[in-house]
Parts: C-alpha cells; sequence; structure tokens
C-alpha cells in the first residue's frame, strides 16, 4: 500500500479491548425484535379509519384506452387519471447526452405500455372489497403491437413504447480507448451472453399507508422505502407540494435490494387519495403484484470479443451490451444507469491496454428494470468471466492462472483502470489463489479425471470481481440523474441518563445498522451499544439523505456518525474538564469518561449535569450542548473496491439438466469490517440471490408482452436447501480514503455467484462439447445443449 | 390476492356435504386441506359461491386393510401416509412417495383425496397411485362407482367426478412379494412440483408390469401392461431390456414435441426402473 499522508485515513481502535467497537462480531441489536415477531411494517400500520385500496392493472402489454367503464353502485369508489388533476407524471431525467426523456403517469393516460400498469385506484374498507370493485371495472383497450424482446425493439419499423422517441432506445453510449491495438492478439473469441429477466423478491414487499394531519398540515407517508428522503423529494415534485408538507416513515423494511428505492406511483397516487378522501388508506403490495406488474431486474444481452495473447495476457474487450429498460425510466435512477454502468465496470479488475464498449438502454412493453443488488455488475461478471474461461481454454491454462495474469496486482494500488475506475486498494491475486487452495482445484481435477460412481460430472468454476461502493457528488454528478449524493449526515445526541440517540438518513433493511452504527459510537465515545438508539427511516427525524443504496451505508452514514460522536465527546470532553477543573488539553475521553490526572467524570454524569444540573456548569460553558448534527465524505469519494474471489464445486446430471453445488468458497476483502458477523450474514444472503440468478430465477414473457411466471410455483427462488454452506475467509485491506478504512460489501455476494456457477457446469460439461452461455442454467437448458451436441458430434462424424 | 365472496359450510356429516353439493348446481367448491383451492382462490382463478368444508367429516378419515387392499379415506394426509399412521399394503412404496410431496407443511394439511380430485398432472398421487392399480370411490346422493385412477383423471386440473359427487375413498391393492417398485421424479428444487415423474411396478415372476410416466401437463402416460417397454416381455431381466425408443414414441404421441423434456421423462423412467430392479 501507498503511504500517502494526505489520503490517510484514521485508523485508532481505542475501545477494541471492550469488545463493542469495531471489529467486534456482535450478534445484531434488532434481531430480537425482528426475529420474535416484534417488528414493524407497513403492513403492521394501524390507523382509525384505514380504508383499502386495490388497482385496476393494464391486462395488455400495450394498448390504448378507449374507455374506462364503472358500475353505477361504484362510483365515488374508483379514480383514474381523469380525477387527479394536478398530478404530475413520474420524470427520471438524466444528463447524459441524448438521453430519451419517459414520463410515466401515475394512473395511465391515453395509453398503457406494460402488463400491470395503473389504471385505476378501487377504494373500500377492506382489500377483498376493493379487489371486487377492480374486478367490476371493465378497461375497452386497443390491442397495440407489444415489444418485449429488447434486441428487436432496437430494429429500424419496430413497433414504438413511446411514439415522439422515432426509436425506442433511451440512451445509447459509446466508450472506446485504443481497440484497434487488440486487433491482431492472437486469441480471439466471440460470443453471446445474456442474462435473464428477474423479480427482485424481497420477503415484504413494497406498501404504503397515506395520511393527512390537518393540524400540522402535513401529509405522511408509510412506505417500505429504502430512501425516505428521496421518495420525499420525488412526492413533491409530482404532487406540487412543499417538502415539509410531506413527512415519509419507513418504520421496519423486509428486504430492499433495489426494488424498494424508487418513487412508486402507487405512493404518488395514496398521497394524492388520502387528501381527498379524508381518511388513511393502505395499498400493500401482493406477491402478484410483485411479480407482474412490478420492477424488474438484470435483462442483460452481451456481443463480446475478448482478445487475448497466447500466454492468456489480455490484449481488449469489444462488446456491445444491451439492457431492456421496460417501458418507464424508473425515479431516481432512471432507465439508462444500468447499461451505462455495464460500459464502465465491463472491464472488472483486470488490466488491459484496449477497450470499447457499446450500450443501449431499450425500452420496451415490460416492468420498468431497476438496479438490483450488485447492479449491472452481476450481468458484467457473468459476461466476462465466462470469457475469461474461454480465453484459458484457448491458451490451455487453468481458469485461475489466466485470472492471476491479468488481475491488477497489490503493487499497483491504488490503481486507475482503463475505464478510469480508481482502484482504492486491495490484494485481488491473493483473494483468487486462496480461493484456488481452498477449494483445492487439484484435488478437483484428480477427482474429475477418476469419474463419478454416480455417472454426474464434475466441474470447478471460479469468478471474480470488485466492487465500488459508496461512490459520491464526484460520479453521480457526471450521470445527471435525480440524485446526487453529498455529504452524509448524522446527529448524535446525549440523553439525561447518559444515553446515545443517532439519527441518520439511510435506512437498514436487513443489513444489521442499528448495531454497526452503534458499534462505530462506541468505538469513539465508550457509550455501551445497548444505551445507542439509531433512530432511521423518518423524514421528520433524521437527516437528509439520499439512503441506503451502492453499499454506501457503512462508509457513509458511519462517517458520519464518527463523525458526529467526535465532535459530541469533543464538547463532553470539554464539559469534563470543566468538572473535575482541569484545562481541557490535560483530559481525555476514554472508555465513556473523561480522564485527567486528578480522577475521571462519566459521560453519564456530565450529561445529567448539562441538562438536569446546569447549576453546576461553569459560566463560560460551550452552549451548544451535547447535541450535534455533521457532516461527512471520504477524502476521496469515487468510491471503495470491495472484492471477492468465488470458486463452486458442481455435480452436474447431464440426462436430467440437475445441478447440485457441492462446495463454494468466498474469500473477500471489504476492508475493515465493522462487524464480521453482519458481513457474513450480507454474503450468505447475496449468495442465495446469485444462486438464484444463476438457477433459477427467470420471468419469461410471451410473444404478446405478457410475464408467464406469475406466481411463485412458476417463478423459482432458492430455498434452504439449495443454498449451500458457503465457507468465508476474509481478508481486511483498509481502504485509504475512508473513516476506520471501511469498503462497502452490501452487494458483493450477489455479483460472482452466477459466474463461478455458470463457469462450474460449462467445466463439468465441456468433454461433452457443451457450453452455456445464459443464465439461469435450467435442467432443460443443460438437456436441449447436451442433445445439440451430441447432434453436432454424429453430424460432423 | 384476495378471494371473491363465496358462502361457507361445514357439514357434519357426508349425507349432509353431499345435499349441499347437489344443491348448489354445480357452483360449490370442496375444500379439505385447502393447499391448492387456498390459493386458486385468493388468485380468483376459481370463484364458487359455495364453500363445503369437508374437513369436519370423520368418515372420511378412515384407513383400513379390507379384503386385502388398503382403503383410505379421502382426508387421509400426506403426513398420515408418510408417518405410518396408516396401515400399509404397498411395503413402503406409498410412504416413500408421501414422504417427498412438497414440503411438510403442505403434507401436514393437504389430503390424498384433494390430490386427486385437484388433478394436477404434476402430482404425485396421479402416478403413484396409477402404477400402484388404485382405484377411487366417488359418492353422491345418487350413489357409489368405482374407477381406476387412469379412468378417473381425465385432464390437467380435470377429472370424471360430477357435479355433486366427491372423492369417498382410495382403494390400493396390495403389492405382491415379488412386485418391484420404483418411483423418481425430477424437480426445479426441493419441494417443488415435479416436471418429470416415472412410477413403475415390475413383478417379473408375474410378468407384468404396470408403468407411468407422469407430469407432463396432461393426464399421465399409463401403461398397464408395460411389456412393450422391455422387448416384449417381462423377465427377470427386465432392467436391461428397457427400451427408451418406445418411451419416447410414448411421449411423442402424447403431445410432447421438445426433445429435451422427452429425453428428462425417459431419463427420469430409467431411474424409476433401476430403482425397481436394484
Amino acid at each position: 500500500m501507498k503511504e500517502n499522508a494526505e489520503l490517510r485515513n484514521e485508523r485508532e481502535f481505542p475501545q477494541r479491548e471492550t469488545g463493542q467497537g469495531v471489529g467486534a462480531r456482535l450478534p445484531r441489536k434488532e434481531d430480537d425484535r425482528l426475529m420474535r415477531g416484534r417488528g414493524l411494517y407497513v403492513g403492521d400500520v394501524r390507523l382509525a379509519g384505514l380504508q383499502d385500496v386495490a388497482f385496476v392493472r393494464s391486462p395488455l402489454a400495450h394498448a390504448r384506452i378507449r374507455g374506462i367503464d364503472v358500475p353505477e353502485r361504484y362510483r365515488g369508489s374508483v379514480f383514474t387519471s381523469a380525477d387527479l388533476v394536478g398530478i404530475k407524471p413520474i420524470r427520471a431525467v438524466s444528463g447524459l447526452p441524448g438521453f430519451k426523456i419517459s414520463e410515466q403517469p401515475v394512473l395511465a393516460t391515453g395509453k398503457v405500455r406494460q402488463v400491470g400498469e395503473l389504471v385505476a385506484m378501487c377504494l373500500a374498507p377492506t382489500r377483498a372489497e376493493a379487489e371486487d370493485i377492480a374486478a367490476s371495472v371493465t378497461l375497452d383497450l386497443e390491442d397495440l403491437p407489444a415489444i418485449h424482446d429488447m434486441l428487436k425493439a432496437r430494429e429500424p419499423g419496430s413497433a414504438l413504447v413511446h411514439e415522439h422517441w422515432g426509436d425506442n432506445v433511451f440512451l445509447e453510449t459509446n466508450y472506446e480507448v485504443d481497440i484497434s491495438a487488440a486487433l491482431d492478439a492472437p486469441i480471439k473469441v466471440t460470443r453471446e451472453i445474456s442474462t435473464a429477466r428477474q423479480c427482485m423478491s424481497p420477503l415484504e414487499g413494497r406498501g404504503v399507508v397515506a395520511t393527512f394531519d390537518p393540524r400540522l398540515d402535513q401529509l405522511t407517508l408509510h412506505s417500505a422505502a429504502q430512501m425516505p428522503h428521496i421518495t420525499r423529494s420525488g412526492l413533491a415534485e409530482c404532487l406540487g407540494m412543499e417538502e415539509g408538507r410531506i413527512r415519509v416513515i419507513s418504520p421496519d423494511v423486509g428486504g430492499g435490494f433495489g426494488h424498494k428505492g424508487i418513487l412508486l406511483p402507487e405512493e404518488v397516487c395514496l398521497s394524492w387519495l388520502t387528501m381527498r378522501c379524508g381518511h388513511p388508506v393502505r395499498w400493500l403490495e401482493d406477491r402478484r403484484e410483485h411479480l407482474v406488474a412490478s420492477s424488474n431486474c438484470r435483462e442483460h444481452h452481451y456481443r463480446i470479443t475478448v482478445y487475448a495473447d497466447s500466454d492468456g495476457t489480455l490484449r481488449g474487450i469489444d462488446c456491445e451490451a444491451t439492457v431492456d429498460s421496460g417501458a418507464y425510466s424508473s425515479y431516481p435512477f432512471s432507465a439508462c444507469l444500468e447499461a451505462a454502468q455495464v460500459a464502465s465496470i465491463l472491464p472488472g479488475p483486470y488490466k488491459m491496454p484496449a477497450y470499447r464498449c457499446r450500450t443501449f438502454s431499450v425500452a420496451t412493453n415490460k416492468c420498468p428494470i431497476l438496479p438490483y443488488r450488485g447492479v449491472a455488475r452481476t450481468g458484467v461478471c457473468f459476461a466476462l468471466e465466462l470469457m475469461l474461461d474461454l480465453v484459458a481454454a484457448e491458451a490451455g491454462l487453468e481458469p485461475g492462472e489466466v485470472r492471476l495474469r491479468n488481475l491488477v496486482r497489490p503493487e499497483q494500488m491504488p490503481f486507475d483502470n482503463i475505464t478510469r475506475k480508481h482502484f482504492d486498494s486491495g490484494d485481488y491475486p491473493e483473494a483468487m489463489r486462496r480461493a484456488l487452495a481452498a477449494i483445492d482445484i487439484d484435488a478437483i481435477r484428480a477427482r474429475q479425471e477418476q469419474g463419478e460412481a454416480d455417472g454426474r460430472r464434475i466441474g470447478v468454476g471460479v469468478s471474480i470481481y470488485c466492487e465500488q461502493a459508496a461512490h459520491g457528488t464526484s460520479v453521480y454528478s457526471g450521470w445527471g440523474i435525480p440524485m446526487v449524493p453529498g455529504h452524509e449526515q448524522a446527529s448524535a445526541r446525549l440523553t439525561p441518563d447518559g444515553g446515545l440517540e443517532l439519527r441518520v438518513g439511510v435506512h437498514s433493511h436487513g443489513q444489521g445498522m442499528e448495531t454497526t452504527l452503534a458499534q462505530v459510537a462506541h468505538e469513539i465515545l465508550g457509550v455501551d451499544v445497548a444505551k445507542v438508539r439509531i433512530i432511521l427511516g423518518d423524514t421528520a427525524m433524521t437527516p437528509y439523505s439520499t439512503g441506503t443504496w451502492g453499499s454506501r451505508s457503512m462508509v457513509m452514514a458511519g462517517g458520519a456518525v464518527a463523525a458526529a460522536c467526535r465532535e459530541l465527546g469533543e464538547r463532553a470532553r470539554r464539559i469534563g474538564a470543566k468538572l473535575l477543573q482541569h484545562d481541557p488539553a490535560a483530559v481525555v475521553l476514554q472508555n465513556g469518561e473523561v480522564r485527567g490526572v486528578n480522577g475521571s467524570v462519566s459521560i453519564q454524569t456530565i450529561a445529567h449535569t448539562w441538562y438536569r444540573r446546569p447549576q453546576d456548569l461553569p459560566v463560560d460553558v460551550d452552549p451548544g450542548g451535547l447535541e450535534v448534527t455533521q457532516g461527512y465524505k471520504p477524502v476521496r469519494d469515487s468510491g471503495t473496491f470491495s472484492y471477492a474471489a468465488h470458486a463452486a464445486v458442481v455435480a452436474v446430471d447431464s440426462d436430467l439438466g440437475e445441478v447440485e453445488i457441492l462446495d463454494y468458497v468466498i474469500v473477500e476483502d471489504g476492508g475493515v469490517l465493522v462487524n464480521p458477523l453482519v458481513v457474513d450474514g450480507q454474503i450468505y444472503g447475496g449468495l442465495a440471490q446469485g444462486i438464484g440468478t444463476a438457477l433459477y430465477e427467470e420471468m419469461p414473457f410471451d410473444a404478446s408482452g405478457q410475464p408467464l411466471a406469475t406466481t411463485l410455483a412458476d417463478y423459482l427462488l432458492p430455498g434452504p436447501t439449495e443454498v449451500p454452506a458457503a465457507r468465508l475467509d476474509h481478508m481486511e485491506t483498509p481502504s485509504p480514503y475512508t473513516q476506520f478504512g471501511v469498503k462497502g460489501i452490501g452487494e458483493g455476494g450477489a455479483i460472482a455467484p452466477p459466474a463461478a456457477i455458470a463457469n462450474a457446469v460449462n467445466d463439468a460439461l465441456r468433454p461433452l462439447g457443451v457450453e452455456l452461455m445464459q443464465s439461469p442454467i435450467t435442467p432443460h437448458r443443460i438437456v436441449a445443449a447436451v442433445l445439440a451436441a451430441r447432434a453436432a458430434e454424429r453430424s460432423a462424424a | 390476492m384476495k378471494p371473491a365472496p363465496f358462502a361457507y359450510e361445514r357439514p357434519r356429516d357426508l349425507d349432509a356435504a353431499l345435499s349441499m353439493l347437489a344443491g348448489s348446481n354445480g357452483s360449490a367448491k370442496i375444500i379439505a386441506g385447502g393447499q391448492s383451492l387456498g390459493p386458486m382462490l385468493n388468485l380468483r382463478l376459481v370463484q364458487p359461491e359455495l364453500i363445503v368444508d369437508i374437513s369436519g367429516l370423520a368418515e372420511l378419515k378412515r384407513a383400513e386393510v379390507s379384503g386385502g387392499e388398503l382403503v383410505l379415506g379421502a382426508l387421509v394426509t400426506h403426513a398420515d401416509i408418510e408417518d405410518g399412521r396408516t396401515a400399509d399394503v404397498t411395503r413402503g412404496a406409498m410412504r416413500a412417495v408421501a414422504a417427498n410431496i412438497a414440503y411438510r407443511a403442505v403434507r401436514n394439511r393437504g389430503t390424498i383425496g384433494g390430490s386427486l380430485s385437484h388433478a394436477d398432472p404434476a402430482a404425485d398421487w396421479i402416478s403413484a397411485l396409477a402404477a400402484l392399480g388404485a382405484r377411487v370411490t366417488l359418492r353422491s346422493l345418487a350413489g357409489a362407482r368405482t374407477l381406476a385412477i387412469e379412468a378417473f383423471i381425465v385432464g390437467a386440473l380435470e377429472s370424471a367426478l360430477h357435479a355433486g359427487e366427491i372423492v369417498e375413498a382410495v382403494h390400493v391393492p396390495a403389492r405382491t412379494a415379488s412386485a418391484h417398485w420404483g418411483y423418481a421424479k425430477s424437480c426445479r428444487k426441493t419441494g417443488e412440483f415435479a416436471h418429470a415423474i416415472g412410477a413403475v411396478l415390475v413383478d417379473p415372476a408375474a410378468a407384468s408390469a404396470r408403468i407411468v410416466i407422469g407430469a407432463i401437463d396432461t393426464t399421465p402416460i399409463v401403461v398397464t401392461d408395460a411389456a412393450e417397454l422391455f422387448g416384449g416381455r417381462i423377465a427377470a431381466d427386465y432392467k436391461q431390456r428397457f427400451d427408451a425408443r418406445v418411451a419416447d414414441v410414448l411421449l411423442a404421441k402424447a403431445g410432447i414435441d421438445d426433445a429435451a423434456q422427452r429425453h428428462i421423462h425417459i431419463s427420469v423412467l430409467k431411474r424409476a426402473v433401476l430403482e425397481a430392479a436394484a
């Protein structure tokens, strides 16, 4: 690691001996509530006079609305776009040149552009009755040609999702560094690779309870959301209201993953409705709505060529990537973030001299696509790592060896890669070496030589990625989307009895931040973790924040909590010095007390004195008291780069197409880990989702744009028996730029598994001439590929 | 996802249940364990005017061996069979099938009569019981009739039940000492509906075999005289004589155009044959 005085992180751990500070494997405080079923989710919010909403949704992917017929007896309980006077459509514009703007009406006007699009809102005392009303509404729709294939949508003459665009491309981007220099490489491999459209499927779906308080003149929206402050800004824009007249509360949230990161048309609709009808209203997303009508993710297509020297050294990558962005641009991430990110992150953790990537964000008659845990990285890692295995095969090398030859080396850190990503620190080759050793690659090769008694085929696969996290202003201002993160703020307040309250604007929906942020505070102030309360998810009670996304919360909110606690500690120290009748320069704050040569005074006593016995304070005490708000940004905001090497061993039954994961190893470096137990949990959860991408999850569509997996019997998610007991190994290379040297790790677990598993399956089936380049790898795809390879062999013979 | 309004009755005896069904003009649905009907109601895929909850009918919970065959009341649960609370004449065959139906929570509530009535092509009992040569008794106010399982299942989600009729009991013949049993299925994940099922009852001593290829999106393929699948005769070497090409033709005739699907079905059937011969 290069030493750089300016970029030095503050790595001091005075509280480590208490076992509660940074680095402690503390069980999560919130689990006592959550695991006993005592959490309070939007569905648990009970308000007097609450009524339920069910929506009439478009049954067609693309149609002109000729009429909406509401039975006489239900007029007054059904609302359409004609009722929503003055409500603006959702607009998420990117500042990238050429971006085409979509307007998403909160209730459809003129035409519908996806199955499940909201057409009318039905209100009743219960959801069942509201659904009865919705079933009675008749839509007169004129069917239009629907586009569900993003590659066809790019072709001239395709039907148009947004007619006035003239084509279906939200945004095209081009990035090139000297690709001509790679063209004479002796190894040239070209493939088409694709990842299926998925539904994020958190345990809790979206949900909204809206109410209006005339006394405060304030709309309160309870919403299962990751980014309540951003939701408020978006609502204010659509409703034409001052932000101060809106309060967004996100109570306990059962998983976000990006699904809960957008402004929903439903949120706008219910906000309007409660103000119109004068009582609280509720909508809870059901599982069919989630699968059919809500945000989707992951659908990528790559035409990719990798150039390499005969020793496996990468010479360059040339790629055309297409992302199916769906019908509308979602607020605030926009329709282009996914594809445009592909171009910037496709080179992965590797060094190469030449690169070209062209991307298309394509509009189709499908649900909007949203960034899902790992965002574009899961698709990118899948494409790149499958290609590297092909390069290895061409070069006659072990797949691990090709990676080791091309990974950025530790002595090159910090490293600016070919797309100008600034890798902050780490030893990528070491992670790969450890993964190869742990999976015991030599033993697997020997086992493959012997064959299996049960006739299955064994395969081993690896993948590696690095993940930019907590990237801030300098990165996001370039995208020009409605949300650009700046300084993250936290408020810290000592209570009269010496407890600590922390208010932060990010949210916790499974990340364990009620524990980890308390550990950060303990690290600085020495207040017992049990006495630290974390207040999250309420715009009225927390500082503004873009919220929880991009693996940013530990870096950003953790840094802000540290900064606020440091300032609070300083104020406590100065009061403590007065109480000890010491010169402030002669006392220190340590283990929750202010200590001087003559004795010590606890933070609890200091707090008690400030609030309850001000007569004991000296007249010249700092009037700021024991409540501070501080902001934080890393010394460089281009992001932390955590990384991990994954290795999988699978057994493939080539007759049934069944894949069993026999062993799984993850070697991960998230910088300094605030709570390794929580990090393990994050990785296990991400792995489960990655296995879903690899083997199970897919939302197929028919030719008319109808989504076909409408229940969880058709949309398969991995369960406990599908997720192996992975073996984890942590490396801990601090980031030089962040508080404590932490890096964001929230998404990584979901990035690498599809690539590692696909590589393992292909390794197992390569002797049969089989190559699978599409996720998920289903039994049918495996068997079809095996049969095709057999047929090809027969016709060649 | 809430059901459309319906009336609900929970009769105390079978005659009362049959009267309710008879009086409903075909607009009633019977619920027992509710493991399939519950979701279908919530998705509004079915919108009956009346739900007749038969879970209180003690006469449908009986399980007894009578005249050399096992008679299972329609309300016997998969878990009852899995746990051995019912008698068994199949030498463990039914118990093993029951133990792998969906998840334990489904097995606790789901009933054998409900599973048959629902007639899901991917369900286990319609294939396993057809291979075992079981029959089903249907009762209405007009009386009772008995059908072979393969005659009872007439299509995907379609049985021979008439309006006003209910599955009363399942009759399972005893598996002879010389009869071999094999049952295999392939599922995307644990507890998921199978996408291929093979069930085999082979008695080399009697030179007879029943073979079922199930989970094919329509009624299972039931071959009651399966000699053609074994080169024309059933003998001790039937494992070696299994002819995949005949199975392939059967599947193609059943309308399965996709070669990979047929390959998976044949592979599963082969596993069942191997298990029987093991």
